[in-house]
């Protein structure tokens, strides 16, 4: 199956109950299976420019890119896959922009984004990610979180100082340890997960998770699952209905079939000829 | 003003510590930051720990222990209010970061350049300049320390009446359903589902998937949520049942 035709994919974002400016930017290119969500932070509207420079960034380079060539080729300088070459070049290219914006550009100082992507290939997804904006998966009627924030939080529940039911009572939730555009080297955080026909993959800004409770997340897309710009409106809904007191953006990707590249020699020569 | 610690004894006042530093230990010693001269306590009792606007409670294994709120704990993340009992003595921990500052400013994501090493004011972990200018929407009320506790999840929930769907007909007829979380699913994923939500405004049933519409008094559902009133039937697949709120 081709992989626009093996994925759903819907996204909505809202700028919350409080805020005057969305600073969230989301982008989706399904011919290459790829979904990009940013969280943007700065003064004026640089927080929206830094988010949108991350996203389109990502959506054009890697959608180009893909056009002549496989995701699960082996990228020459680096020996990764290229699915996982592309999403850290693109990341650490989207960096390099936001930072040379924000120091040519004293409206811009300080400018900066978070991002989560997901690319989908060959029955498996590379994630990307940098900063506090997440990804879940729901399988088998559970949710289980894919990434892991780079936060002050997020450290000091590794450290063991604070539980994760404590978690939301802390008065620093808000701190990322890691962003894109504010210095002029960045780290990505990408793994590749295996990805299963049923599985929904959501994307999603703090705005949402800090708002709504996985547990509600989770009933949220269990119960929708069959019915995802439903599930996409709810989730938004709910963290409005909370407070809404931040920008708020989900994307759902939901797995429909199987995507796998195809492997045999009789199909790579006949890919071969045709390129 | 940051955090501190109210230290008391049978309910009068001793004196306040400022949580000035990253680390301070509690303890009979005189090298502790708050020294309590009292056999109860052990030389080197316990331990707060402070990042940023949050504060932790360690036992650092010592003989009589300690609780917080009446409960004995070895690790504590600690509350506005709470109270800390060693010995006789009470500690009490008040933390009115909330109050002073807008909520707004708490939602806002902000970079943390550099590991948290030394006790940072919170004064130095600042926007860029440029983020002041910002315009801002500033909640009226601010959020109060009780709303804080409680977490805010759970506000808009509360505010609404426990309701109930009774089925009426089909092999599960008279079993009730309390709506006690923000979505319950009637029906089954893949087939036929409709959800109930809990919003703080009422609750609301809304079709998802299935061929047939869910019936309120008879009428069928539109793509749009329906509001539900005390005592609508609602019919779906065949199965009758009635919502109704609690007194």
């Amino acid at each position: 199956m081709k992989i626009a035709e093996a994925l759903q994919i819907v996204s909505r974002t809202h700028p919350g109950m409080v805020r005057a400016h969305n600073e969230d930017s989301i982008g989706v290119e399904a011919m290459c299976g790829l979904v990009v969500l940013a969280d943007g932070m700065g003064g004026y509207n640089a927080g929206e420019v830094a988010s949108g420079i991350a996203v389109s960034v990502m959506a054009t380079e890697i959608a180009q890119r893909l056009q002549h060539a496989n995701p699960i080729d082996l990228d020459a300088a680096s020996h990764e896959e290229l699915a996982v070459a592309l999403l850290r070049a693109n990341i650490q290219k989207a960096n390099t922009s936001i930072f040379h914006a924000s120091q040519s550009q004293p409206q811009y100082a300080g400018m900066g984004t978070t991002i989560v992507a997901g690319l989908f290939y060959d029955n498996r997804v590379a994630v990307g990610h940098v900063g506090d904006s997440r990804m879940y998966r729901l399988r088998d009627e559970k949710l289980a979180a894919v990434t892991r924030d780079h936060s002050l939080l997020q450290e000091q529940i590794d450290s063991g100082m604070i539980s994760v039911e404590d978690a939301r009572f802390s008065k620093n939730k808000n701190l990322v340890t890691r962003a894109v555009g504010v210095d002029a080297q960045v780290i990505p955080e990408i793994h590749v997960h295996e990805v299963r026909v049923g599985d929904i993959y959501l994307l999603c800004s703090d705005g949402l998770n800090d708002m709504v409770t996985d547990q509600d997340i989770e009933a949220v897309l269990y119960s929708m699952q069959g019915n995802l710009p439903l599930a996409a409106e709810q989730l938004i809904q709910m963290a409005n209905d909370n407070g809404g007191r931040d920008n708020v953006s989900v994307m759902l990707v939901k797995v429909l079939g199987d995507f796998s590249e195809p492997r045999n020699w009789r199909t790579k020569l006949l890919d071969w000829f045709k390129k | 003003m940051a955090a501190k610690l109210m230290l008391g004894m049978d309910g009068a006042h001793i004196k306040d510590y400022p949580l000035s530093k990253e680390r301070m230990t509690i303890g009979r010693k005189a090298s502790n930051d708050i020294v309590i001269d009292n056999l109860a306590i052990s030389g080197e009792h316990a331990a707060i720990i402070t990042i940023l606007h949050d504060s932790f409670l360690e036992d650092l294994d010592s003989t009589n222990g300690l609780s917080v709120n009446g409960v004995p704990t070895k690790k504590h993340f600690l509350q506005n209010n709470d109270v800390i009992e060693i010995g006789k003595h009470t500690l009490k921990y008040v933390n009115d970061q909330m109050s002073q500052t807008s909520a707004a400013d708490f939602e806002k994501t902000m970079v943390l350049r550099e590991p948290v090493k030394t006790a940072v004011s919170p004064v130095e972990i600042t926007e860029p300049a440029a983020g002041f200018t910002q315009t801002q929407i500033i909640p009226n009320t601010p959020v109060s320390p009780a709303a804080e506790r409680t977490g805010k999840l759970e506000q808009a929930s509360a505010a609404v009446r426990l309701a109930v769907v009774q089925i009426l007909t089909g092999p599960n007829a008279g079993k009730e359903l309390e709506l006690v979380k923000n979505l319950t699913t009637l029906g089954k994923p893949g087939l036929q589902v409709a959800v109930l939500a809990r919003r703080p405004h009422g609750f609301f049933i809304t079709h998802v998937e299935g061929a047939t519409f869910p019936l309120v008094n008879g009428q069928p559902l539109s793509e749009q949520p329906r509001q539900l009133n005390d005592h609508d039937l609602i019919d779906l697949a065949g199965v009758k049942m009635e919502f109704y709120f609690k007194s």
